[in-house]
Order: structure tokens, then C-alpha cells, then sequence
């Protein structure tokens, strides 16, 4: 009591110098906060266009397909399994899929393409193809005989609405898969890896291609809260038991995750700049209080006042400092966060096109995850109260008859 | 009997490279009760020695024994805690904790030795009654004047009934009245409470109520004079 009585009144006691310290503290969280935001926000965006528009926030596949992905590792489907996930709290949703290559051939051209199966109702919750079409029309039926075809592959093989698409492959087991389809609209891809490969077939007419009747190469999953992947993945494994592989984003898109974490990296080398800058200010009025209460250390010393007592004394004034700079920088810091949520960072002309281009929002929307406060918060309280262990050594140091002349 | 046996001590300051002898040999007793004044010039080694005494600075040579413990064998805590049961400390100025009233500034030595609670205000109460400021408990330093400042001061060296009072230039910064009432007080403690105090001064107003005084020169016992009650000056 003794100590805490102490330590608070000392912060009042030079009001100007406790206000200066909690400023700058102030700003290191408002500043480290509203960077990690913007950083956090572009990652949730990247995130939310790669996986949240195809690859679904983890996929359950046959055990060696993510190794060899062939169709004779896909996997039979039925209603208790899709049930079985769907029991899952998290789970928002669950759409298969088939997908393998083939050759895709108009009249004059051929080209290898990506040919994706597709459940036509269940799909229009994730890669949303229906929103996609840029001519025709979308699929009406999962065994309808009709293909969509990404648009930089129907320029490529001179094919459009109402042509016929020849796709020439390799089957289920060996099988040979030929077929050829009328084209009922074509789709528009930001990235342009898809927009040059992609060819959708509704579910059943791909299974019939391939002559994998019932089979999928993947069930995606979507969830309710794209956080919680990495509880849902070991969850789920458990339930299904090894007879299938659940597999979150992170493992099936690792160039992502890689993206993520350079970029995250850079980000930390600018917020170490600036935990350093505003660390030299706060080294700085604690110099200033060490030097302006030595007198005062030396005859507390003098009477007997034990130096660990002394030391508890100066830890509780940092840490009530730091405290209250910490809440007050998360308190301000929030409103700018949602500031920039609800009003993104606009990108605008050539920038703007390019970044449309790979089928991304031109914009940079913050994100309001508290934790990136709590985050923030807790750095800065650790840089601060690691600048504060500059008065305890120089308290240890201290020789009274010094100080008391000082 | 000797509560304070000062053996040869030595203080050489190391000044720019030129060694400076602050105190050159100085052998003392200080008996239980005494009111000693040492005094000197400036420079005489005054404040080295009541430093050495009260274990805040050590001798280059020499020993200092309080009841018989030699202070600076004992590791730097456990000076420090000698300090807080044995000694009691007046400076000259800024004695107290500017953030803590008269009372607390007592109480504070006491809750350092861990005294409970209600004994830690009752014995400050009881001190501020004894050095006339029971009307300034919760004042803040700021708002005491300079000698009333130094009489929470005494009472806080008083307040963990200490084996004696090192008071170094308590008057220093006192006007004629204030240094009349705290010398006042301070004999008053003496004759009834029979506290030992040593304080060093180089103000004749001072030395002329000390019963005993050790004059200093060059950092050296020049003379050491027993008064009898006929000289004091009261």
C-alpha cells in the first residue's frame, strides 16, 4: 500500500514530465496500432480473396491427394459424411468439387486447362461463378451438358457462347475421358492464372467426363469464423478418423501464408524503427526524472530504505505510467482503426487497375481485430518498462554521500 | 558508555588525480546521551566524518564500531538495514519525501521496519506532539516552513528510537528563531528522552549549547572539550 501510495502520488508531483511520458506512450500505441491495423487488414483481403473466393477455409480430401493430386485419389461423397461436417459448430458450409486437367481444344487451338466440377447452387456461396459471367449464362443443372470457360482461355482457343469445347483427358482409373460440350457462358477471372485455365463443368457432367461416378477430389469447407481453421482442422481429422486428410488453407495455399509472413516481416523492421524512436523518447524523460530526484534517492537510501523496496517504488511509477498511456493509445487507436474499416484507403488509377487485375479490391480496409491493440498495447509496456530498469540500475549504483551532494 | 568507537579513520578523496585527505587519522567515543557538536572550517572534514559514522561512506583506513559491530563489515543491505534500526539522519535540507505529509514521513521508517499499521500513526502522532507540530500531521513538506521541515525531520530520525541522531549543519539553513527552537528542542530530547545526537555545524549559536565539542582542522581532532553546565549558553 505503502508502495502503491507512493509510487501514484510521484507521478503527480511533476504532472508536465508524467504527461510528456504517457504522451509518448500514447502515441506508440496509437502509431504501432493503427500500422499493424493497416498490415492485418491487407492480409485479411488477400486472405479473404484467395481462400474465401476458391479454396475454402480448409478442404477434406482422399489422404494422398494434396501429394499426387490424380483423380485415383479422389474420394466417394455421400450425405452422412457432408452431415457429419456440417454437425461441426464452426461450419458454415460444405461444397465438393472435382477438378483435374485435361486437354481443352476449340476448333483450330488446344490448350491445357484446369477443369473444375462443380455443385452449380452450393458454389455460388464461394467462388460466387454465377457473378462471374462476363457473357452467357450460368448453369441451370448438375447434369447439365454445358461448360463455362474462363475467358482468357476462350480468347485463346477463338471459342465463345454457343461454340462446342472438346476436352480430352485422362479418366478415373485409367479411364479415357473425351466429351464435348456447348459453351453456355464465359467467366472472368481477376487472377490471371484462372482467367487463362479455368473450365467449369456442373458436378455430374464432370463425374461422367472422368468416369468417377460419385467421386470428388475435394469437399471444401467454409466457416463461420475463418479464424478458428487451425481448432476446426485437428477437430475435424478426429472425427472423420485417417481414412481422409482435412487440410486448412495454410496447407493448401503455403505461398500465402509465405507472402504473409515476408510482408509481415518488412512491417516489423518499420515497427521496431518506431518502438526505437519512441523508446529513446521515453528513455529520455526517465533520464530526466533519475537526474532531477537523486538528491531525494540518496537520503531515502541514507535513512534505510532498502534498494529492492526503492526498486518495487519506481517499477509501480513506470508501470502506472506506462498503464495509463497503454489504455489511453488503445482507447484513441480504436476509432481510427474503424475509422479506416468503415472508410478504406482508397487506391486510385493505374495502381487501382492493376491491383483489379488480380481480382482484388483496390483498397486497403483496416482491420479491427482487438487483439491487435492488446498486442500493441503489451509491446509498448514491455519496451517501457524495460527503458524503466535504466532508474533501478542507476539506484543500485547509487552512493548516497554522492547523490545527497549532487 | 562508548556507543561509537571511531579508530584511526583515514578518508583520502581521489580528486583529478591528486589524493585529498579529508580526514587524517580521527579517533572518537561518543558515549550514550551526548550532545556533540563537531565542528571546524570548511573543509575540515566535518560531514566526512558524521558520513563515516553513519555508514554511508567508507574510511580509506580505520574503523568505526557502533555497540560493538564493525559497520563496514557488513554487507551493503545489511548496512543499510543497520541504518534504518540503529540510525537516525537529519540533513541539512530537502530531508523529506515531498510526496508524503509530516505524518507519513514518520510513519514511512516505520513501515519500512515493518511495525503494523496503527503503531506506525500512533508513534508518529506521538513525535509531531513531541517536536510541537501535532497541528501540521498533514501537511505536505511544501507547506512547512524551513524550520518546521527540519523538526519533522528529527522526528523522523527519532522515529525508530535509534541508538543516536547524526544531524549534519542542521541549522544551516535556518533563520536566528527556527535554529533557537530546534536547538531547543533537540537539548529538550536530550536531557529528557536521553537521545544522543552528533551533529556537525560551523554556527556559534550552535556550538555554544553543545556539552561536548570535537573541533576538526585539516581533517584531524584539534581539540575535543568536555562542557561543563556553567559554559553552555542556554
Amino acid at each position: 500500500m505503502l508502495y502503491l501510495k507512493l509510487a501514484w502520488r510521484n507521478i503527480w508531483r511533476n504532472k508536465r514530465r508524467s504527461l510528456i511520458t504517457m504522451a509518448s506512450v500514447v502515441m506508440a500505441v496509437l502509431l504501432s496500432s493503427v500500422m499493424s491495423s493497416m498490415q492485418e487488414g491487407q492480409y485479411d483481403q488477400m486472405i479473404d480473396n484467395t481462400v474465401g473466393s476458391f479454396t475454402g477455409h480448409l478442404q477434406i480430401q482422399h489422404p494422398d491427394y494434396f501429394d499426387e493430386s490424380t483423380l485415383d485419389n479422389s474420394l466417394e461423397i455421400d450425405s452422412s459424411l457432408i452431415q457429419k461436417v456440417e454437425a461441426h459448430p464452426e461450419v458454415q458450409g460444405v461444397i465438393p468439387r472435382i477438378d483435374s486437367y485435361a486437354l481443352a481444344a476449340g476448333d483450330d487451338r488446344s490448350k491445357a486447362a484446369m477443369v473444375v466440377g462443380i455443385d452449380p447452387e452450393a458454389e455460388k456461396a464461394l467462388s460466387t461463378p454465377d457473378q462471374k459471367i462476363s457473357n452467357g449464362k450460368y448453369f441451370e443443372s448438375a447434369d447439365e451438358r454445358a461448360v463455362l470457360v474462363a475467358e482468357g482461355l476462350a480468347d485463346f482457343l477463338s471459342v465463345s457462347v454457343g461454340d462446342t469445347l472438346v476436352l480430352l483427358g485422362q479418366g478415373f482409373r485409367g479411364m479415357s475421358a473425351a466429351g464435348a460440350y456447348p459453351i453456355t457462358g464465359i467467366v472472368k477471372f481477376g487472377l490471371p492464372d484462372m482467367n487463362n485455365n479455368v473450365v467449369y463443368l456442373p458436378m455430374q457432367t464432370a463425374q461422367d467426363l472422368y468416369a468417377a461416378y460419385g467421386r470428388v477430389t475435394a469437399a471444401v469447407v467454409m466457416l463461420e469464423n475463418p479464424e478458428q481453421v487451425q481448432q476446426v482442422v485437428p477437430e475435424l481429422q478426429k472425427e472423420l478418423g485417417e481414412e481422409y486428410a482435412v487440410l486448412g488453407w495454410q496447407t493448401l495455399v503455403p505461398e500465402l501464408v509465405q507472402a504473409i509472413e515476408a510482408d509481415r516481416g518488412s512491417g516489423m523492421i518499420l515497427l521496431l524503427i518506431l518502438y526505437m524512436i519512441v523508446g529513446f523518447g521515453i528513455l529520455g524523460t526517465v533520464l530526466m526524472m533519475t537526474a532531477e530526484r537523486k538528491f531525494e534517492f540518496g537520503v531515502m537510501v541514507a535513512i534505510g530504505t532498502a534498494r529492492l523496496r526503492m526498486s518495487i517504488m519506481l517499477i509501480l511509477e513506470m508501470f502506472f505510467i506506462t498503464l495509463m498511456g497503454t489504455g489511453a493509445g488503445m482507447v484513441f487507436s480504436l476509432p481510427v482503426m474503424y475509422y479506416f474499416n468503415f472508410n478504406p484507403l482508397e487506391f486510385t488509377g493505374e495502381t487501382a487497375m492493376a491491383i483489379e487485375e488480380y481480382g482484388m479490391e483496390p483498397f486497403i480496409r483496416f482491420s479491427t481485430d482487438p487483439g491487435i491493440l492488446f498486442e500493441q498495447g503489451l509491446i509498448v509496456l514491455v519496451i517501457t518498462l524495460v527503458i524503466s530498469l535504466y532508474p533501478l540500475v542507476h539506484m543500485y549504483k547509487l552512493k548516497p554521500v554522492e547523490a545527497m551532494r549532487h | 558508555m562508548s556507543i561509537i568507537q571511531v579508530r584511526d579513520v583515514t578518508k583520502v578523496y581521489n580528486k583529478e588525480q591528486v589524493p585529498v585527505h579529508a580526514l587524517n587519522g580521527v579517533s572518537l567515543d561518543i558515549e550514550e546521551g551526548e550532545f556533540t557538536a563537531i565542528v571546524g572550517p570548511s573543509g575540515s572534514g566535518k560531514t566526512t566524518l558524521l558520513n563515516i559514522i553513519g555508514g554511508l561512506d567508507e574510511p580509506t583506513e580505520g574503523t568505526v564500531e557502533i555497540h560493538d559491530t564493525k559497520i563496514f563489515s557488513m554487507s551493503e543491505s545489511k548496512l543499510i538495514d543497520f541504518r534504518l534500526h540503529h540510525i537516525g539522519f537529519v540533513f541539512q535540507a530537502y530531508n523529506l519525501i515531498p510526496v508524503l505529509t509530516a505524518k507519513e514521513n514518520i510513519a514511512f521508517i516505520l513501515q519500512m521496519q515493518g511495525r503494523p499499521q496503527k503503531e506506525c500513526t500512533h508513534r508518529s502522532m506521538e513525535l509531531l506532539k513531541m517536536v510541537g507540530l501535532e497541528d501540521k500531521v498533514d501537511k505536505r513538506p511544501s507547506e512547512l516552513s524551513g524550520g518546521q521541515q527540519q523538526r519533522v525531520a528529527v522526528a523522523r530520525a527519532l522515529a525508530s528510537k535509534p541508538d543516536f541522531v547524526l544531524a549534519d549543519e542542521p541549522t544551516a539553513n535556518l533563520d536566528s528563531a527556527s535554529t533557537a527552537n530546534l536547538l531547543d528542542m533537540m537539548l529538550r530530547l536530550n536531557e529528557e528522552e536521553s537521545i544522543t545526537f552528533i551533529f556537525s555545524t560551523h554556527d556559534q549559536r550552535v556550538v555554544e549549547r553543545a556539552r561536548r565539542v570535537v573541533t576538526l582542522v585539516d581533517g584531524k581532532v584539534d581539540t575535543d572539550e568536555e562542557r561543563t553546565e556553567k559554559n553552555i549558553e542556554h
